[in-house]
């Protein structure tokens, strides 16, 4: 059964086939049309494959929105060292839960892209690093996985390709922080994961210090479908640079949250009314997180627009991981903003000091602006610790913590003005309980 | 330490699946799988892991304080995890946890006395549009009210 109900106006290309039982059976994926698309990359050259890629302007789904083919272009695959690929199903952004389904209803499509992917790099081997709080969907990839090893589409000589590939399950055990890629690597090497200094970049020296090629669940499991139908086709889809479909997450006060396959470019009011269902209860919309809780807020006035990696990155935001969260008129965004920092806080590395301490001293003071015990000189100083952290860390975590804080502060100062001078917190009937 | 059959047979492959002489990459599995079995990670099993994966202790010590799933006390049998991160929290997250507080009468990572049940505030765990969502050790509840939450923790006492 599907976590919510799918609604018509989707664009199904990586979810059509959602739903169909018994679907960690090879058998069941091939007579869906699964592994054609392999098949077909078998007879072409890499390079082919990765033009395809780039010709589809798929982006990252991940967050960071870089061109898929394009990172594919940075794998030396005629390096003699051994190239490994990781799909990175670490999926914590908070709003974000897409990842889940891809595996959990089509997980052969993951390993077929992840087939592709080993094609176009010369690669060989595969793991598909998966967070720990998702252990059904480790139990359920490794069935995936072992019955496309019983049907010959994993192992030695691939359906007598003379292709080999080997994949596995490495799970995670809770931390943020691993989503980013090269934290994801030292994790997946067994240690903590803390970012590395780049460059160089994982294409060069990732895994075991060999060349890597990493990409998220969703960005592996629109690839099939780039090499079936051609990837002009993918990205006619989308907008220009913008290619496809992606998964948004729709969370937060609206009638009808869940998961649904759009076309980039979709517009983003419409998309909170036809498929969320407008806001709960008919209340008016305050704000929405476009793509994670690490993306800048944007008010209801500027969601007028449509939804693509750069319509939002002008908006001043960004598309993110697709995990949009809806709040509502009656929602206190001083609360929403520390809420926010304890994450950030509590998943900072603690490898590089402005994040570290940033975070921490971040939380603090929002704390003490919910609690009513807020000076106004503490509001710039909110902003501007903020923008210390700015792109001032060997990670994205920094900028993550950072930039939600800035876009709340600046676009919601009032807010933080009337929890001054002692007075409880005016979206709640007491005042605010102790958090931290 | 011996294991399970299961899990032996588990570890066995996990020291298979890495690159030769890369056996540290199996120390976080081993731990989080062998965690279950074990009940927490106990100085033997740290000693036993690093022993199976040739690393010192030491390496094996660095990464349970970094992974807040590793746990070095023993949890409840049904360890509640309620998520309060933003999609939980404006769907009523945080009204859950507290209920799920005075319900259980414990703290954040806290033991109900008959070791029955643990508690902890966590942050997103994937969920966000189910919300508010609460894991009872790997199992998701999703779109959950404090009396659905009531009514779980009455069934699992009955199971035991």
């Amino acid at each position: 059964m599907l976590y919510n109900e799918p609604n018509p106006l989707e664009t199904r290309v990586l979810t059509k086939r959602f739903g169909i039982p018994n679907s960690e059976k090879a058998e069941v994926y091939v007579a869906n049309g699964g592994y054609q698309a392999f098949l077909k990359a078998t007879g072409m050259p890499p390079e082919k494959i990765i033009e395809e890629v780039k010709v589809s302007n798929l982006r990252g789904r991940g967050g960071a929105g870089f061109p898929t083919g394009l990172k594919w272009s940075f794998v030396p695959r005629t390096s003699p060292k051994p190239k490994y690929l990781i799909c990175n199903a670490d999926e914590s952004e908070p709003g974000t839960c897409k990842d889940r389904l891809l595996m959990e209803y089509d997980p052969h499509q993951l390993i077929e892209g992840m087939l592709i992917g080993g094609l176009a790099v010369d690669s060989h081997k595969g793991y598909i690093y998966i967070r720990g709080e998702y252990r059904y969907l480790i139990t359920m990839m490794e069935h995936a996985i072992d019955d496309a090893y019983a049907h010959g589409w994993l192992g030695k000589n691939i359906q007598g390709t003379g292709f080999d590939f080997d994949l596995y399950v490495h799970t995670g055990a809770g931390a943020y922080e691993c989503g980013e890629e090269t934290a994801l690597l030292d994790s997946i090497e067994g240690k903590r994961g803390v970012p590395r200094m780049k460059p160089p970049f994982p294409a060069v020296a990732g895994a075991w210090g060999c060349p890597t090629l990493l990409n998220n669940v969703e960005t592996y499991s629109a690839v099939p479908n780039i090499i079936r139908d051609g990837g002009a086709a993918f990205a006619a889809l989308g907008t220009p640079k913008n290619g496809g479909t992606r998964l948004v997450c729709l969370s937060g006060h609206v009638n009808k949250p869940g998961v649904y396959e759009i076309p980039l470019g979709y517009p983003m009011l419409e998309f909170i009314e036809k498929f969320g269902g407008g806001v709960r209860g008919g209340k008016k919309l305050k704000a929405v997180i476009p793509g994670g809780s690490s993306c800048p807020v944007l008010t209801a006035s500027e969601c007028d627009i449509i939804m693509d990696y750069d319509t939002l990155a002008k908006a001043g935001s960004m598309l993110g991981s697709g995990g949009m969260v809806v709040i509502d008129e009656d929602t206190c965004m001083v609360k929403a903003a520390l809420r926010i920092m304890r994450f950030y806080a509590h998943e900072s590395c603690g490898w590089c000091v402005p994040c570290r301490e940033g975070t921490t001293w971040l939380r603090k003071m929002l704390q003490r602006f919910h609690d009513g015990m807020g000076q106004a000189s503490d509001i710039p100083i909110i902003g501007q610790v903020s923008k210390n952290m700015l792109g001032r860390t060997f990670c994205a975590l920094g900028d993550a913590a950072a930039m939600p804080t800035i876009s709340i502060v600046e676009k919601f100062r009032e807010e933080f003005e009337a929890h001054l001078d002692g007075r409880p917190c005016p979206y709640e009937h007491k005042p605010a309980m102790a958090l931290a | 330490m011996t294991f399970s059959p299961a899990l032996e047979a588990r570890f066995a492959k996990l020291l298979t699946i890495y690159p030769e002489g890369r056996q540290r990459s199996a120390v976080v599995p081993m731990l989080m799988y062998a965690q279950d079995e074990v009940g927490c990670v106990t100085r033997e099993l740290v000693e036993e892991v690093a022993r199976r994966c040739g690393v010192q202790p030491m390496q094996v010590d660095e990464v349970i304080g970094y992974y807040s799933m590793l746990h070095t006390k023993p949890l409840g049998k049904y360890h509640i995890q309620v998520c309060t991160n933003i999609s939980c929290l404006l769907t009523g997250g945080e009204e859950l946890y507290e209920h799920a507080k005075k319900t259980l009468g414990i703290g954040n990572k806290e033991v109900t006395p008959d070791g029955l049940f643990s508690l902890e505030e966590v942050e997103c765990m994937g969920a966000c549009s189910w919300a508010p969502a609460v894991e009872v050790n790997y199992d998701f509840h999703h779109h959950v009210t404090c009396e659905k939450l009531d009514r779980l923790i009455e069934d699992l006492r009955k199971l035991k």
